[in-house]
């Protein structure tokens, strides 16, 4: 990637520490639905990782937790140092429905998270058709999102995470509406913005092979409430034909791992 | 010979073919099926009016001329000027009061639990039969017809709006705090667009009720108007006139909300543009 804009920046974690630091979050949903409990993990710098689970693990409560949406019911959350309260300016969400305004073209899909920062049109404009173009959506700038395919809309979602420059990307289970074709051209995609790209990723998945294939380190969790079940570190060598990894003996006997780790849940 | 009869036979199955094409054609559009709507309930009318099926009732063809007539002698031109006053300045009220009393409802919800009962209740109950109420507390006068309108047309357009608000993707308001939208983007940026369509439903309803606020006021207030006019020619029993003035009302009403229509597919959703009808 090349940055067309002034980069900020990037927050910096205090010396030794991660830069996402989840510390002892639980969550009780009113109506006393226990959906996480007493989770601590670290999100180093740079670095992709999923959580992966059963249906109702709370993966997804523990994004939007991160993310600042929803309020955690015990326990802290800490980026760079400093305790979350609410959204921020160093993180971006990738939604699993694209949440793309339907009344809004492409282009002003992409720049609405600066146009909420009070960004000028034309300067907006301009950094959205780079992330558009970043996006392989070139030519499509003036489309309503009805007119896209789901794999298109979710190239939308995530140009305009990438607009707003953030060092930390939220991705809740991304590809999962999408069919299986372009869910696998995603993935090698997103192998490729890891590679040019300097940002933390937090992916959410209940996709074994997805997980492994993408990330640098896998965590497991329980089903409800949610707990670290497991933590796996991977070290593929992604510089590879993405077919090739997909018959690496290291990736297959992972996945088989994993699986044989959550058949119990099953 | 043979071979002249088959090349006959074939020109024949392609004019066939032609003719099946556009009998096709047609079937698929949709404004030749509404014109034979519209032509098959002229038609009915005309036959049960030539009948007669009853001696008030006169066949659309009379009823047609009474109209021509009345247009040209200018009695319906001002009937319509007298009705559409205190019509307008109802609709616009209860427009600007219930819009914002539906959008405030939803989006807070002391003014809805404050608010939500009123307007069930009101939407429930039938609320012409208040009219003689007002006529007692207003008078005979334009603030009469204006109240009447806004009893009819403002439960439906605040419940609408109120509606359309607690009905907004919650994705959407997730994403625009995500990407840090205040409260007042949420509400402008993605609250309104988004409920703008269900709201613009409930302003369509409301005109429609508005007008069976006004056509009431008319018959039971005072007459004046398009009441005024059905009421005369049902005294005089010129029945032609009659049903032309109300049919007039009907089309008019009908207009009317097919324009709102087409206003909130220009104004608000782009991307429904050329498929709404």
């Amino acid at each position: 990637m090349t940055a067309a804009v002034s980069r900020k920046p990037a927050p910096a974690a205090p010396a030794g520490e991660a830069l996402v630091q989840v510390r002892g979050i639980s969550k009780v949903y009113a109506g006393a639905v226990e959906a996480l409990r007493d989770v601590t993990l670290d999100f180093e710098e740079g670095r992709l990782t999923s959580l992966l689970g059963p249906s109702g693990c709370g993966k997804t409560t523990l994004l939007k937790i991160i993310a600042g949406l929803i309020p955690a019911t015990a326990g802290e959350c800490l980026i760079a140092g400093r305790r979350v309260t609410g959204p921020g300016p160093e993180r971006a969400f990738v939604f699993q429905d694209f949440a793309l305004l339907p009344w809004a073209t492409v282009l002003r899909n992409v720049g609405f998270g600066l146009e909420l920062r009070g960004v000028p049109k034309a300067e907006r404009e301009e950094r959205a058709k780079h992330y558009v173009d970043m996006v392989g959506l070139a030519g499509f700038e003036r489309k309503y999102p009805h007119e896209l395919s789901g794999g298109m809309r979710q190239r939308v979602g995530l140009a305009r995470a990438l607009a707003v420059d953030a060092a930390v990307l939220l991705m809740d289970e991304p590809f999962s509406a999408v069919d299986e074709q372009t869910r696998r051209k995603f993935q090698e995609d997103l192998i490729r913005l890891r590679a040019v790209a300097s940002k933390t990723f937090i992916f959410v998945t209940h996709s074994i092979e997805e997980a492994v294939y993408v990330s640098d380190r896998v965590v497991l969790l329980s089903p409800r409430p949610g707990r670290v079940a497991d933590i796996i570190d991977l070290d593929l060598a992604r510089d590879r034909d993405p077919d090739e990894i997909r018959r690496m003996p290291e990736y297959l006997d992972t996945v088989e791992a994993i699986w044989q780790g959550l058949r119990r849940y099953v | 010979m043979a071979f002249t009869g088959t090349r006959q036979g074939a020109e024949q199955a392609v004019a066939g073919r032609r003719e099946a094409g556009f009998a096709a054609g047609l079937a698929r559009s949709p404004a030749f099926w509404r014109l034979l709507s519209v032509a098959l309930v002229l038609g009915l009318w005309e036959i049960a009016g030539q009948i007669p099926v009853n001696w008030a009732f006169p066949p659309f063809s009379r009823v047609f001329l009474a109209f021509l007539r009345m247009i040209a002698d200018g009695s319906l031109p001002l009937a319509y000027l007298d009705t559409l006053q205190p019509l307008a300045i109802g609709i616009v009220i209860s427009g600007v009061v219930g819009v914002g009393l539906g959008v405030a409802m939803g989006l807070r919800a002391d003014v809805a639990w404050v608010a939500t009962p009123l307007f069930v209740v009101m939407q429930a109950a039938p609320m012409a039969a208040l009219i003689p109420m007002i006529t007692f507390i207003y008078g005979i006068g334009l603030t009469s017809k204006v109240l009447a309108v806004c009893v009819l047309a403002l439960p439906v357009i605040v419940l609408n709006a109120y509606k359309a608000v607690r009905n907004v993707n919650p994705s959407l308001i997730a994403m625009s705090r995500s990407f840090l939208g205040s409260r007042w983007q949420e509400i402008t940026r993605i609250v309104l667009p988004d409920a703008s369509p269900m709201i613009f439903a409930g302003l369509r309803l409301g005109i429609a009720a508005g007008f069976i606020g006004i056509v009431l006021a008319e018959l039971l207030i005072t007459p004046t108007g398009i009441g005024d006019l059905i009421t005369y020619n049902r005294s005089v029993a010129k029945y032609p006139e009659m049903y032309a003035t109300i049919a007039s009302i009907i089309v008019f009403a009908a207009v009317v909300v097919g324009l709102l229509l087409r206003l909130e597919t220009a104004l608000f959703r782009p991307e429904r543009r050329g498929q709404a009808s």
